[in-house]
Protein backbone atom coordinates (compact mmCIF):
# COMPACT_ATOMS: atom_id res chain seq x y z
CA UNK A 1 0.00 0.00 0.00
CA UNK A 2 1.04 3.82 -0.28
CA UNK A 3 2.29 5.22 2.35
CA UNK A 4 0.05 7.37 4.61
CA UNK A 5 -0.53 9.01 7.96
CA UNK A 6 -2.81 7.14 10.33
CA UNK A 7 -4.99 8.47 13.69
CA UNK A 8 -6.73 7.55 16.11
CA UNK A 9 -9.10 10.09 16.52
CA UNK A 10 -10.35 10.37 20.27
CA UNK A 11 -13.22 13.22 19.69
CA UNK A 12 -15.75 13.64 16.56
CA UNK A 13 -14.72 16.67 17.00
CA UNK A 14 -11.10 16.05 16.50
CA UNK A 15 -11.75 13.77 13.66
CA UNK A 16 -14.10 16.70 11.62
CA UNK A 17 -10.99 18.93 12.02
CA UNK A 18 -8.65 16.31 10.73
CA UNK A 19 -10.65 15.33 8.10
CA UNK A 20 -11.79 19.19 7.33
CA UNK A 21 -7.76 20.07 6.80
CA UNK A 22 -6.69 17.08 4.58
CA UNK A 23 -9.57 17.41 2.30
CA UNK A 24 -10.14 14.68 0.00
CA UNK A 25 -6.35 13.32 0.69
CA UNK A 26 -8.05 11.91 3.91
CA UNK A 27 -10.23 8.49 4.08
CA UNK A 28 -12.30 7.50 7.65
CA UNK A 29 -11.34 4.17 8.69
CA UNK A 30 -13.69 2.17 10.58
CA UNK A 31 -13.72 -1.60 9.84
CA UNK A 32 -11.66 -1.14 6.75
CA UNK A 33 -13.38 -4.09 4.33
CA UNK A 34 -14.01 -1.57 1.94
CA UNK A 35 -11.49 1.30 2.49
CA UNK A 36 -7.95 -1.41 3.15
CA UNK A 37 -9.22 -3.38 -0.27
CA UNK A 38 -9.65 -0.05 -2.48
CA UNK A 39 -5.99 1.58 -0.87
CA UNK A 40 -4.44 -1.91 -2.18
CA UNK A 41 -6.02 -1.95 -5.32
CA UNK A 42 -4.65 1.75 -5.52
CA UNK A 43 -8.15 3.33 -6.29
CA UNK A 44 -8.24 6.01 -4.08
CA UNK A 45 -4.85 8.29 -3.04
CA UNK A 46 -5.13 8.71 0.54
CA UNK A 47 -2.69 10.49 2.09
CA UNK A 48 -4.13 10.86 5.90
CA UNK A 49 -6.56 7.60 7.77
CA UNK A 50 -8.44 8.90 10.16
CA UNK A 51 -9.61 5.75 12.41
CA UNK A 52 -13.05 6.72 14.20
CA UNK A 53 -13.87 3.33 15.65
CA UNK A 54 -12.13 4.64 19.18
CA UNK A 55 -14.24 7.21 19.02
CA UNK A 56 -17.12 6.52 21.97
CA UNK A 57 -20.31 7.86 20.33
CA UNK A 58 -19.27 6.21 17.18
CA UNK A 59 -19.09 3.04 18.72
CA UNK A 60 -22.21 2.89 20.71
CA UNK A 61 -24.76 1.31 19.90
CA UNK A 62 -28.01 1.92 22.44
CA UNK A 63 -31.55 0.77 22.05
CA UNK A 64 -34.27 2.19 24.17
CA UNK A 65 -38.21 1.35 23.38
CA UNK A 66 -39.13 4.65 23.67
CA UNK A 67 -35.97 6.42 21.96
CA UNK A 68 -35.23 3.63 19.32
CA UNK A 69 -31.92 2.63 18.61
CA UNK A 70 -28.42 4.89 18.12
CA UNK A 71 -26.09 2.73 16.21
CA UNK A 72 -23.03 4.29 15.94
CA UNK A 73 -20.94 4.75 12.76
CA UNK A 74 -18.37 2.41 13.10
CA UNK A 75 -20.43 -0.30 15.30
CA UNK A 76 -19.88 -3.89 13.40
CA UNK A 77 -22.39 -6.26 12.02
CA UNK A 78 -21.59 -8.95 15.05
CA UNK A 79 -22.30 -6.38 17.35
CA UNK A 80 -26.17 -5.96 15.82
CA UNK A 81 -26.92 -9.31 15.12
CA UNK A 82 -25.75 -10.21 18.88
CA UNK A 83 -27.97 -8.09 20.75
CA UNK A 84 -31.18 -9.59 21.19
CA UNK A 85 -33.51 -6.46 21.59
CA UNK A 86 -31.98 -5.31 18.14
CA UNK A 87 -32.66 -9.03 16.40
CA UNK A 88 -36.13 -8.27 18.10
CA UNK A 89 -36.83 -4.96 17.30
CA UNK A 90 -35.32 -4.37 13.84
CA UNK A 91 -35.81 -8.01 11.95
CA UNK A 92 -34.94 -6.10 8.24
CA UNK A 93 -31.66 -4.29 9.53
CA UNK A 94 -30.55 -7.74 11.24
CA UNK A 95 -31.49 -9.50 7.87
CA UNK A 96 -28.76 -7.15 6.33
CA UNK A 97 -26.13 -7.79 8.84
CA UNK A 98 -26.03 -11.11 9.38
CA UNK A 99 -25.25 -11.27 5.31
CA UNK A 100 -22.77 -9.15 4.61
CA UNK A 101 -19.45 -11.06 4.05
CA UNK A 102 -18.33 -13.94 5.97
CA UNK A 103 -17.99 -13.70 9.93
CA UNK A 104 -14.80 -12.33 9.31
CA UNK A 105 -16.07 -9.30 7.65
CA UNK A 106 -19.18 -8.87 9.96
CA UNK A 107 -16.27 -9.02 12.87
CA UNK A 108 -15.32 -5.56 11.59
CA UNK A 109 -17.73 -4.33 8.82
CA UNK A 110 -19.84 -1.41 10.29
CA UNK A 111 -23.42 -0.31 8.67
CA UNK A 112 -22.15 3.31 8.91
CA UNK A 113 -19.38 2.09 6.07
CA UNK A 114 -21.57 0.40 4.10
CA UNK A 115 -23.41 3.02 4.05
CA UNK A 116 -20.64 5.91 3.07
CA UNK A 117 -19.09 3.27 0.47
CA UNK A 118 -21.88 4.17 -1.56
CA UNK A 119 -22.38 0.60 -3.23
CA UNK A 120 -25.22 0.55 -5.17
CA UNK A 121 -25.71 -3.01 -4.12
CA UNK A 122 -24.96 -2.23 -0.43
CA UNK A 123 -26.90 -4.74 1.57
CA UNK A 124 -27.90 -2.72 4.48
CA UNK A 125 -29.04 0.78 2.35
CA UNK A 126 -32.35 -0.71 1.69
CA UNK A 127 -32.88 -2.31 5.39
CA UNK A 128 -32.54 0.95 6.79
CA UNK A 129 -34.60 2.75 4.50
CA UNK A 130 -37.35 0.95 4.97
CA UNK A 131 -36.62 1.62 9.26
CA UNK A 132 -36.51 4.72 8.49
CA UNK A 133 -33.48 5.51 9.26
CA UNK A 134 -31.70 8.81 9.61
CA UNK A 135 -28.10 9.45 9.23
CA UNK A 136 -26.53 11.60 11.63
CA UNK A 137 -23.72 13.72 10.35
CA UNK A 138 -21.50 16.15 12.20
CA UNK A 139 -19.60 18.30 10.08
CA UNK A 140 -17.78 21.87 10.46
CA UNK A 141 -20.82 24.00 10.66
CA UNK A 142 -22.31 21.97 13.26
CA UNK A 143 -24.72 18.44 13.17
CA UNK A 144 -27.34 17.35 10.57
CA UNK A 145 -29.52 15.02 10.24
CA UNK A 146 -30.34 13.39 6.56
CA UNK A 147 -32.78 10.43 5.56
CA UNK A 148 -31.01 7.29 4.65
CA UNK A 149 -32.54 7.33 0.92
CA UNK A 150 -31.56 10.41 0.29
CA UNK A 151 -27.56 10.07 1.42
CA UNK A 152 -26.46 8.45 -1.74
CA UNK A 153 -26.20 10.27 -4.76
CA UNK A 154 -24.20 7.81 -6.63
CA UNK A 155 -22.08 5.16 -6.72
CA UNK A 156 -19.85 5.87 -4.27
CA UNK A 157 -20.56 9.33 -4.12
CA UNK A 158 -22.91 10.72 -0.67
CA UNK A 159 -23.98 14.31 0.61
CA UNK A 160 -21.08 14.30 2.53
CA UNK A 161 -19.43 17.50 2.04
CA UNK A 162 -15.87 18.77 2.94
CA UNK A 163 -14.78 17.78 6.66
CA UNK A 164 -18.29 15.89 7.62
CA UNK A 165 -18.38 12.31 9.07
CA UNK A 166 -21.48 10.07 9.39
CA UNK A 167 -21.79 9.90 13.42
CA UNK A 168 -24.53 7.63 14.09
CA UNK A 169 -27.54 6.17 12.30
CA UNK A 170 -30.88 6.37 14.04
CA UNK A 171 -33.81 3.87 14.24
CA UNK A 172 -37.13 4.92 15.36
CA UNK A 173 -38.43 2.39 17.84
CA UNK A 174 -40.88 -0.14 16.16
CA UNK A 175 -44.61 -0.02 17.29
CA UNK A 176 -46.76 -3.21 17.89
CA UNK A 177 -47.65 -4.37 14.34
CA UNK A 178 -44.36 -3.46 12.81
CA UNK A 179 -42.36 -5.97 10.78
CA UNK A 180 -38.99 -5.89 8.28
CA UNK A 181 -37.00 -7.92 6.02
CA UNK A 182 -34.66 -7.97 3.99
CA UNK A 183 -33.52 -10.26 1.07
CA UNK A 184 -31.09 -10.81 -1.39
CA UNK A 185 -30.07 -13.27 -4.35
CA UNK A 186 -26.79 -14.54 -5.27
CA UNK A 187 -26.06 -17.26 -6.99
CA UNK A 188 -24.33 -19.25 -3.78
CA UNK A 189 -25.60 -18.97 -0.30
CA UNK A 190 -22.87 -17.03 1.07
CA UNK A 191 -19.83 -14.38 0.38
CA UNK A 192 -21.50 -12.74 -2.85
CA UNK A 193 -22.50 -9.35 -3.80
CA UNK A 194 -26.02 -8.85 -4.78
CA UNK A 195 -27.54 -9.36 -7.81
CA UNK A 196 -30.69 -7.75 -6.29
CA UNK A 197 -31.85 -6.91 -3.00
CA UNK A 198 -35.20 -5.99 -1.62
CA UNK A 199 -36.07 -4.92 1.85
CA UNK A 200 -39.54 -4.35 2.94
CA UNK A 201 -41.41 -3.15 6.02
CA UNK A 202 -45.02 -3.36 6.94
CA UNK A 203 -46.72 -1.68 10.05
CA UNK A 204 -50.44 -2.80 10.68
CA UNK A 205 -53.19 -1.32 12.69
CA UNK A 206 -53.29 -2.62 16.59
CA UNK A 207 -56.10 -5.11 15.35
CA UNK A 208 -53.74 -6.88 12.66
CA UNK A 209 -56.38 -6.28 10.26
CA UNK A 210 -55.11 -3.68 7.87
CA UNK A 211 -51.93 -2.12 6.84
CA UNK A 212 -51.32 1.64 7.50
CA UNK A 213 -48.08 1.94 6.06
CA UNK A 214 -45.64 0.07 4.39
CA UNK A 215 -42.06 1.07 2.80
CA UNK A 216 -39.61 -0.83 -0.70
CA UNK A 217 -36.51 -0.41 -0.99
CA UNK A 218 -34.60 -2.49 -3.45
CA UNK A 219 -30.84 -2.74 -4.11
CA UNK A 220 -27.95 -3.36 -7.16
CA UNK A 221 -31.13 -1.72 -9.40
CA UNK A 222 -30.12 1.70 -9.51
CA UNK A 223 -27.00 4.28 -9.54
CA UNK A 224 -27.66 3.99 -5.77
CA UNK A 225 -29.96 1.81 -3.22
CA UNK A 226 -33.42 2.65 -4.37
CA UNK A 227 -36.35 4.15 -2.08
CA UNK A 228 -40.08 2.90 -3.89
CA UNK A 229 -41.79 5.37 -1.97
CA UNK A 230 -44.76 4.33 -4.28
CA UNK A 231 -45.26 0.96 -3.73
CA UNK A 232 -45.24 1.21 0.05
CA UNK A 233 -47.94 3.87 -0.77
CA UNK A 234 -49.70 1.81 -2.59
CA UNK A 235 -49.99 -0.89 0.33
CA UNK A 236 -51.57 1.74 2.90
CA UNK A 237 -55.09 1.30 4.12
CA UNK A 238 -55.41 -2.04 2.30
CA UNK A 239 -56.63 -4.69 4.61
CA UNK A 240 -54.50 -8.22 5.45
CA UNK A 241 -56.70 -10.07 3.80
CA UNK A 242 -56.54 -9.21 0.51
CA UNK A 243 -52.40 -8.88 1.20
CA UNK A 244 -51.15 -11.13 -1.25
CA UNK A 245 -52.93 -9.44 -4.28
CA UNK A 246 -51.83 -5.86 -2.85
CA UNK A 247 -48.16 -7.29 -2.53
CA UNK A 248 -48.58 -8.59 -6.01
CA UNK A 249 -49.18 -4.93 -6.72
CA UNK A 250 -46.78 -3.56 -4.99
CA UNK A 251 -43.96 -5.67 -6.61
CA UNK A 252 -45.05 -5.04 -10.06
CA UNK A 253 -44.51 -1.32 -8.81
CA UNK A 254 -41.10 -2.31 -7.67
CA UNK A 255 -40.53 -4.06 -11.03
CA UNK A 256 -41.33 -0.94 -12.90
CA UNK A 257 -39.08 1.60 -10.46
CA UNK A 258 -35.92 -0.42 -11.13
CA UNK A 259 -33.86 0.70 -13.60
CA UNK A 260 -30.85 -1.75 -13.59
CA UNK A 261 -27.94 -2.10 -15.54
CA UNK A 262 -26.60 -5.70 -17.09
CA UNK A 263 -23.31 -6.75 -16.23
CA UNK A 264 -21.22 -10.09 -15.07
CA UNK A 265 -23.84 -10.49 -12.13
CA UNK A 266 -27.13 -10.33 -13.71
CA UNK A 267 -28.96 -9.00 -17.00
CA UNK A 268 -31.30 -5.95 -17.13
CA UNK A 269 -34.37 -8.38 -17.17
CA UNK A 270 -33.15 -10.76 -14.53
CA UNK A 271 -33.01 -8.04 -12.17
CA UNK A 272 -35.94 -6.40 -13.12
CA UNK A 273 -38.28 -9.91 -12.46
CA UNK A 274 -35.68 -9.79 -9.04
CA UNK A 275 -36.87 -6.96 -8.05
CA UNK A 276 -40.46 -7.61 -8.36
CA UNK A 277 -39.86 -11.29 -6.53
CA UNK A 278 -37.94 -10.46 -3.92
CA UNK A 279 -40.47 -7.39 -3.35
CA UNK A 280 -43.12 -9.67 -3.00
CA UNK A 281 -41.58 -12.47 -0.55
CA UNK A 282 -40.11 -9.40 1.60
CA UNK A 283 -43.41 -7.78 2.03
CA UNK A 284 -44.92 -11.25 3.03
CA UNK A 285 -41.95 -12.15 5.47
CA UNK A 286 -42.47 -8.47 6.91
CA UNK A 287 -46.09 -8.90 7.42
CA UNK A 288 -45.33 -12.66 9.22
CA UNK A 289 -43.26 -10.51 11.31
CA UNK A 290 -45.42 -7.63 12.33
CA UNK A 291 -48.28 -10.10 13.05
CA UNK A 292 -46.33 -11.96 15.51
CA UNK A 293 -45.69 -8.67 17.71
CA UNK A 294 -49.69 -8.58 17.93
CA UNK A 295 -49.93 -12.13 19.48
CA UNK A 296 -51.05 -10.97 22.62
CA UNK A 297 -53.40 -8.17 21.45
CA UNK A 298 -56.86 -8.09 22.18
CA UNK A 299 -59.61 -8.51 19.32
CA UNK B 1 -2.50 7.44 18.74
CA UNK B 2 -1.07 9.27 15.59
CA UNK B 3 1.44 7.51 13.25
CA UNK B 4 3.25 9.31 10.53
CA UNK B 5 4.16 7.89 7.04
CA UNK B 6 7.46 6.55 8.97
CA UNK B 7 7.94 3.61 11.52
CA UNK B 8 5.84 3.33 14.78
CA UNK B 9 5.59 1.38 18.19
CA UNK B 10 2.79 -0.83 18.15
CA UNK B 11 2.19 -2.73 21.97
CA UNK B 12 -0.14 -5.44 21.82
CA UNK B 13 -0.45 -9.23 23.03
CA UNK B 14 -0.22 -12.30 20.85
CA UNK B 15 -0.75 -15.60 21.76
CA UNK B 16 -0.85 -14.75 25.51
CA UNK B 17 2.45 -12.64 25.24
CA UNK B 18 3.58 -9.11 25.52
CA UNK B 19 4.37 -8.04 21.89
CA UNK B 20 6.27 -4.17 20.99
CA UNK B 21 6.85 -4.50 17.24
CA UNK B 22 7.99 -1.56 14.60
CA UNK B 23 5.68 -0.86 11.88
CA UNK B 24 4.56 1.76 9.06
CA UNK B 25 0.77 2.68 9.33
CA UNK B 26 0.64 1.30 5.74
CA UNK B 27 1.54 -1.89 6.60
CA UNK B 28 -1.07 -5.03 7.92
CA UNK B 29 -1.05 -6.96 10.28
CA UNK B 30 -0.68 -9.77 7.82
CA UNK B 31 2.42 -8.46 6.67
CA UNK B 32 4.25 -7.63 10.32
CA UNK B 33 2.72 -11.11 11.65
CA UNK B 34 4.50 -13.11 9.08
CA UNK B 35 7.77 -10.25 8.06
CA UNK B 36 8.38 -9.08 11.24
CA UNK B 37 7.29 -11.42 13.98
CA UNK B 38 7.74 -14.71 12.08
CA UNK B 39 4.04 -15.51 12.68
CA UNK B 40 4.32 -17.86 9.50
CA UNK B 41 1.43 -19.65 9.97
CA UNK B 42 -0.88 -17.00 9.34
CA UNK B 43 -0.90 -17.64 5.11
CA UNK B 44 -1.18 -14.74 2.94
CA UNK B 45 -4.06 -16.01 0.07
CA UNK B 46 -6.51 -13.32 -1.52
CA UNK B 47 -5.08 -10.50 0.22
CA UNK B 48 -8.60 -8.92 0.02
CA UNK B 49 -11.11 -10.31 2.83
CA UNK B 50 -12.61 -13.13 0.32
CA UNK B 51 -10.36 -16.38 1.30
CA UNK B 52 -9.51 -16.46 5.43
CA UNK B 53 -6.39 -17.98 5.06
CA UNK B 54 -5.13 -15.06 7.23
CA UNK B 55 -7.56 -15.16 9.82
CA UNK B 56 -6.71 -14.07 13.17
CA UNK B 57 -8.58 -13.92 16.47
CA UNK B 58 -8.51 -10.33 17.55
CA UNK B 59 -9.91 -9.31 21.11
CA UNK B 60 -12.07 -12.34 20.82
CA UNK B 61 -13.31 -11.58 17.21
CA UNK B 62 -12.40 -13.26 14.23
CA UNK B 63 -11.06 -10.75 11.58
CA UNK B 64 -9.19 -10.92 8.22
CA UNK B 65 -5.41 -10.28 9.20
CA UNK B 66 -4.99 -8.78 5.57
CA UNK B 67 -7.74 -6.16 6.17
CA UNK B 68 -6.57 -4.94 9.54
CA UNK B 69 -3.48 -2.32 9.75
CA UNK B 70 -1.13 -3.14 12.28
CA UNK B 71 -1.10 -0.09 13.96
CA UNK B 72 -4.76 -0.97 14.57
CA UNK B 73 -3.86 -3.60 17.02
CA UNK B 74 -2.05 -1.02 19.52
CA UNK B 75 -3.60 -2.41 22.74
CA UNK B 76 -5.22 -5.28 21.27
CA UNK B 77 -4.99 -9.16 21.66
CA UNK B 78 -4.47 -11.61 19.08
CA UNK B 79 -4.64 -15.28 18.68
CA UNK B 80 -2.55 -16.81 16.16
CA UNK B 81 -3.00 -20.53 14.55
CA UNK B 82 0.32 -20.61 16.92
CA UNK B 83 -1.86 -19.89 19.77
CA UNK B 84 -3.57 -23.03 19.23
CA UNK B 85 -1.79 -26.15 20.82
CA UNK B 86 -1.02 -25.95 24.00
CA UNK B 87 1.95 -27.59 26.49
CA UNK B 88 0.15 -30.72 25.93
CA UNK B 89 0.08 -31.12 22.73
CA UNK B 90 -2.14 -30.20 19.33
CA UNK B 91 -5.46 -27.93 20.02
CA UNK B 92 -8.14 -30.90 19.68
CA UNK B 93 -9.18 -29.41 16.29
CA UNK B 94 -5.71 -29.64 15.22
CA UNK B 95 -6.05 -33.44 15.91
CA UNK B 96 -9.54 -33.69 14.25
CA UNK B 97 -8.51 -32.49 11.33
CA UNK B 98 -5.57 -34.35 11.03
CA UNK B 99 -7.75 -37.45 11.93
CA UNK B 100 -10.48 -36.21 9.33
CA UNK B 101 -7.63 -35.78 6.44
CA UNK B 102 -9.05 -32.66 6.43
CA UNK B 103 -6.10 -30.78 4.63
CA UNK B 104 -4.27 -31.64 1.67
CA UNK B 105 -1.98 -28.45 0.28
CA UNK B 106 -2.45 -26.81 4.08
CA UNK B 107 -2.48 -22.99 3.00
CA UNK B 108 -6.26 -23.04 4.08
CA UNK B 109 -5.75 -24.73 6.85
CA UNK B 110 -4.50 -22.54 9.89
CA UNK B 111 -7.44 -19.86 8.75
CA UNK B 112 -10.12 -22.87 8.92
CA UNK B 113 -8.44 -23.63 12.15
CA UNK B 114 -8.35 -20.09 13.89
CA UNK B 115 -11.91 -19.69 12.26
CA UNK B 116 -13.25 -22.83 13.89
CA UNK B 117 -12.02 -22.20 17.36
CA UNK B 118 -13.65 -19.16 17.05
CA UNK B 119 -17.11 -20.63 16.51
CA UNK B 120 -16.30 -23.21 19.30
CA UNK B 121 -15.60 -20.23 21.77
CA UNK B 122 -18.64 -18.70 20.54
CA UNK B 123 -20.82 -22.31 20.47
CA UNK B 124 -19.48 -25.06 21.67
CA UNK B 125 -21.93 -27.12 20.04
CA UNK B 126 -22.46 -26.24 16.24
CA UNK B 127 -24.92 -27.73 13.97
CA UNK B 128 -23.38 -28.89 10.63
CA UNK B 129 -25.39 -26.02 9.26
CA UNK B 130 -24.19 -23.50 11.57
CA UNK B 131 -20.36 -25.08 11.29
CA UNK B 132 -20.68 -24.27 7.23
CA UNK B 133 -22.57 -21.01 7.56
CA UNK B 134 -19.40 -19.84 9.90
CA UNK B 135 -17.08 -21.42 7.20
CA UNK B 136 -18.33 -19.91 3.85
CA UNK B 137 -15.43 -16.93 5.02
CA UNK B 138 -13.16 -19.32 4.15
CA UNK B 139 -11.81 -20.93 1.34
CA UNK B 140 -10.19 -24.32 0.02
CA UNK B 141 -9.47 -25.70 -2.89
CA UNK B 142 -8.29 -28.93 -2.25
CA UNK B 143 -10.51 -30.75 -0.03
CA UNK B 144 -14.35 -30.09 -0.78
CA UNK B 145 -15.16 -28.78 2.92
CA UNK B 146 -16.97 -32.06 3.52
CA UNK B 147 -14.00 -33.34 5.68
CA UNK B 148 -13.35 -29.88 7.47
CA UNK B 149 -17.07 -29.83 8.25
CA UNK B 150 -16.72 -33.48 9.70
CA UNK B 151 -13.27 -32.15 11.34
CA UNK B 152 -15.07 -29.34 13.11
CA UNK B 153 -18.30 -31.63 13.73
CA UNK B 154 -15.78 -33.64 15.49
CA UNK B 155 -13.55 -31.81 17.75
CA UNK B 156 -16.70 -29.90 18.87
CA UNK B 157 -18.36 -33.66 20.38
CA UNK B 158 -14.90 -34.56 21.67
CA UNK B 159 -14.03 -31.09 23.44
CA UNK B 160 -17.37 -31.64 24.99
CA UNK B 161 -17.14 -34.92 26.39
Amino acid sequence: MQAFDYVRAQSTEQAVALLAEAGDQARVLAGGTDLLAQMKEGRRKVALVVDIKFIPELNELCYDPAEGLWLGAAVPCYRIYGNPSVVHAYPGLVDAAALIGGVQVQGRASLGGNLCNASPAADSIPALIVHSALARIAGPAGRRDVAVEAFCTGPGRTVLGPGELLVALHLPPPKPGFGAAYLRFIPRNEMDIAVTGAGASVQLDGRGETIVAARVALGAVAPTPLYVKEAGAALVGRPVAEAAAAFDAAAEIARGAAQPIGDMRGTVAQRKHLSAVLTRRALHRALERGQTTLGGAEK
Amino acid sequence: MTSRKNETIVQTRINGEAVEFRCEPRQTLLEVLRDTLGLTGVKEGCSNGNCGACNVIMDGVLVNSCLVLAVEAEGRAITTVEGLAGPGGLHPLQQSFLEHAALQCGICTPGFLVAAKALLDRNPHPTEHEVRYWLAGNLCRCTGYDKIVRAVLDAAEKMAA
